[in-house]
């Protein structure tokens, strides 16, 4: 069974693609000026859970809510980083890289990974859930495994007929050591075939170690990637680092349909891992990060909402100290940025706390400078 | 370096490489007829194609009967799956590939089967013309129109979402800071000029058919009023701002890196660019003549780009394809290679997003590699294919008494004169030593040893460039 050395906890990221609409998510329902800027798009009633007596949760955020009164939910009011950038790309990119000011191909989870496994000896300290790698994990001569189905995960597990297997692989594996002659094959490549083989023969045992009486929704596709979450987590192969994503909250249109669906979809599938994990012992041990690329313009367009700046975002776990932290931006239209909230929270103070007191890891040299740490670990 | 084999001349290895970007890759056959009527005169074949109603659309019709008029996004999959891998001129597909990347409408919200079709079939009319003509027709293409909002733009109240992606995603781009050579009005006075640009639906074909959707300008609805569009001023429409923007030296320049990032190579080279951004000013924008200026040039034809631009797994899924050619008609297996794409991370007509894909590295994460051995692999052990049993007949005819490196390289020289690193060769050769050089004995194997052959050359790393 592979190790990690030393403590830290395990972090799963929930990236929310597309822009969540931040004013609808946490909603300041006792504000009038949120009402004038939304006309079409206000959430009134029974549509919040009221936090307190400013702002509450989107109604379909109720496992959520739950947890929070738990104390295990850090809500992050604002966060957001300085000059924003509307476009989806860019803002993605930096959220993924920490740097707001340059561009980089390097992720901080890519970092992170190499901080936590510098010679590359696990090839899943990272695990990605869905179809590609974001950017937040790419990291040159980092390999990390993206997966589609675990149950499935391997190479030539599907060729019929193939008489010849072993000596398929045994040559394969030849082939994919990480030496480079001129670049080409890149060594980048090599080092992602190694980590793919290595990797493949630790995931696909994973669901075998994974006994649950949690059943997650099949028609849920958050919900389907957070249960692989925790089919690694129970399988110890010392994976400390879990990706997923929901999306798409690019709301231009249809709003109120489709974020609410993409809540109840988000608040199930946590729900579901939150019960399974602490089942199987990992609460104290997993910490869970939900981000967006941005919020959404303080006025509605109609039917939905355009590309905004300054977001909310959410930490969650047992060993996580939860309440509201920052200040919910001023809808005024004085105290607003073009028309978006403006930010209060450097979204690098967060990323700061998490390496330092959950992945106990040197936040400086992964995020390049140093960062204010809050004040986010549970007595 | 990756090494030629002494007895395959640079002629060969050229005319693979062209048709690998311009197209899907090539069978040696093909290569072959190709090399009878020259390079240059194949770069001029590729870059006009015929256009017209396909030939097959009626037995296509018949075989995936869900597909006509797509319905949704995944009906409409198997359709082009199946031109890209049987359209005998694969430029005409490639380009298509390339500006639905760039111009990407996805089925995520756009789920129109019969629209996104459309769309493809916009690009492949109007791909490899004049850019302003392709960027005037998208602007009027109801799907795009559907897909970045501009329905819900109106006058005193615009959507900002086309008059940015337009500027930002399709003709000037930004730059590593996120910045463009425009400004926030700009893409203000943008937004304006296409109030009143919206798609409508028309009546259904059939009962319970999906409903067309059309182009419609309403005057109405449009902001007619002055306008300050990058410097210039004036009651611009839609159209007067796709005009500036494609006078822009931005823009060229745009078209140009897209052009060389997707065509020459994963490493931007600067002189280049700026070069084929000349060709476009001077051409009026004409991707054609860009493309050619690309393909015929010194630096495509230098070690410097050759085997430097990863596959990407449209690349390597028709490749393959095309390479075993099995399909005589459109059957339910061709109508599942959008599937295999999408399982390495290019999910057709469904792009992760309004930017389309990164090329280059990005594509081969471990998990994409493990989907793209493992669909290689299984592809082109199957003997029922006729590319197959071309390729084992080619490396039958090589002789009968190979050494381990003579039947590799009889094997690489079959399967489109494929080129390798020497250590992954030396490494092969390792493997038709140690089990058996078929033939040889004439073993009873001897097809089972050539098959595992083929299936370790596309398990390579070095497959996985064109």
């Amino acid at each position: 069974m592979a190790s990690n050395g030393p403590g830290g906890k395990n972090l799963v990221v929930v990236q929310l693609s597309g822009g969540n609409d931040y004013l609808n998510t946490v909603v300041p329902y006792q504000d009038g000026l949120y009402y004038d800027y939304r006309p079409n798009m206000g959430l009134h009633g029974e549509s919040v859970i009221s936090v307190d007596d400013r702002i509450g949760f989107n109604s379909h955020m109720a496992p959520i809510k739950r947890m929070y009164d738990r104390g295990m939910v850090a809500v992050f009011m604002g966060i957001g980083y300085p000059e924003p950038n509307r476009s989806h790309f860019r803002s993605m990119d930096i959220w993924h890289t920490a740097e707001p000011f340059t561009s980089s191909s390097e992720g901080w989870l890519g970092k992170v990974t190499r901080a936590l496994d510098p010679e590359g000896k696990n090839p899943v300290t990272a695990v990605n859930f869905g179809r590609g790698l974001p950017r937040a994990l790419a990291y040159p001569g980092v390999s990390v495994a993206s997966v589609g189905a675990l149950e499935s995960y391997g190479l030539y597990t599907g060729l019929a007929g193939a008489q010849n297997t072993d000596a398929l692989l045994d040559t394969v594996s030849r082939i994919y050591q990480p030496m480079s002659e001129d670049g080409i094959p890149s060594l980048r490549i090599l080092q992602t075939g190694r980590g793919a083989l290595d990797g493949a023969d630790l995931l696909r045992q994973a669901p075998s170690h994974h006994k649950s009486s949690v059943e997650y929704p099949e028609a849920n596709p958050i919900a389907q990637s957070l249960k692989g979450v925790a089919q690694v987590t129970s399988a110890h192969l010392g994976t400390r680092i879990f990706y997923t994503a929901h999306g798409s909250f690019d709301t231009h249109t249809n709003e109120l349909v489709n974020h609410t669906l993409l809540w109840d979809q988000l608040s199930e599938a946590i729900d579901c891992f939150w019960s399974d994990i602490e089942e199987q012992g990992a609460a104290d041990d997993t910490v869970m990060w939900i981000f967006s690329e941005f919020g959404r313009r303080v006025a509605d367009n109609g039917t939905g909402t355009d590309h905004g700046s300054g977001g909310c975002a959410f930490l969650i776990g047992p060993s996580v100290k939860g309440g509201l932290y920052g200040e919910y931006p001023n809808l005024d239209p004085n105290a607003q940025l073009d028309g978006d909230v403006r930010f209060n929270t450097d979204y690098r103070d967060v990323y700061a706390t998490i390496l330092e007191s959950f992945l106990e890891l040197e936040s400086e040299p992964i995020l390049n400078s140093r960062f204010g740490q809050l004040d986010l670990v549970a007595v | 370096m990756t090494t030629a084999s002494p007895q395959r001349s640079t002629d060969i290895e050229l005319m693979a490489q062209l048709l690998r970007r311009a197209g899907f890759g090539a069978t040696r056959d093909q290569i072959d007829g190709y090399l009878k009527q020259g390079y240059e005169a194949t770069v001029h074949e590729l870059l006009n194609p015929v256009h017209g109603e396909h030939e097959d659309q009626d037995l296509m019709d018949r075989y995936f009967v869900a597909s006509v008029e797509a319905r949704t996004a995944n009906h409409a999959d198997p359709q082009w799956a199946w031109r890209l891998a049987t359209n005998p001129n694969p430029l005409e597909e490639k380009i298509a590939l390339f500006w639905h990347g760039l111009m990407a409408v996805g089925g995520v919200k756009l789920d129109h089967g019969m629209e996104m079709l459309a769309e493809i079939d916009l690009f492949r009319r109007f791909g490899l013309g004049r850019f302003e003509d392709l960027l005037l027709e998208i602007s009027r293409n109801p799907g795009m129109m559907y897909w970045l909002d501009n329905q819900n733009s109106h006058i005193g109240a615009p959507n900002e979402n086309y008059g940015r992606e337009l500027l930002e995603l399709f003709s000037m781009g930004i730059d590593e800071q996120g910045e463009g050579a425009y400004s926030e009005d700009d893409v203000k006075a943008a937004a304006r000029a296409f109030t009143g640009w919206a798609s409508a639906v028309t009546p259904p074909p059939f009962f319970l058919g999906p409903f067309p959707m059309e182009f419609r300008f309403d005057s109405d609805d449009h902001d007619d009023s002055e306008k300050t569009f990058l410097g210039q001023t004036g009651n611009w429409d839609g159209d007067d701002i796709v005009r500036i923007i494609c006078e822009q030296r931005a823009t060229a320049r745009f078209v140009a890196m897209r052009l060389y990032d997707f065509f020459v190579s994963d490493t931007p080279n600067e002189k280049e660019i700026e070069g084929l951004a000349d060709v476009f000013e001077e051409n009026d924008g004409e991707i054609r003549t860009v493309l050619s200026a690309i393909f015929n040039s010194d630096h495509f034809k230098s070690a410097e780009v050759r085997y430097r631009k990863m596959k990407s797994p449209s690349d390597l899924v028709f490749g393959t394809t095309r390479l075993v050619d099995r399909f005589d008609v459109p059957e339910l297996d061709s109508g599942m290679l959008a599937n295999n794409t999408m399982f390495m991370g290019q999910h057709l007509l469904n792009p992760p997003s309004v930017e389309g894909w990164h090329e280059g590295e990005e594509w081969v994460d471990s998990g994409a590699l493990i989907e793209r051995i493992n669909f290689a692999s299984s592809e082109i052990s199957r003997v029922d294919g006729r590319g197959v049993q071309r390729m084992l007949t080619r490396v039958r005819n090589s002789g009968n008494e190979l050494d381990g490196a003579e039947f590799v390289e009889a094997c690489l020289d079959a399967m489109g004169a494929i080129e390798l690193s020497p250590r992954t060769r030396s490494i092969l050769v390792d493997h038709a030593d140690s089990y058996g050089i078929p033939w040889e004995a004439d073993a009873s194997d001897s097809i089972d040893r050539t098959i595992e052959m083929f299936q370790l050359i596309v398990s390579t790393p070095d497959y996985q460039y064109c």
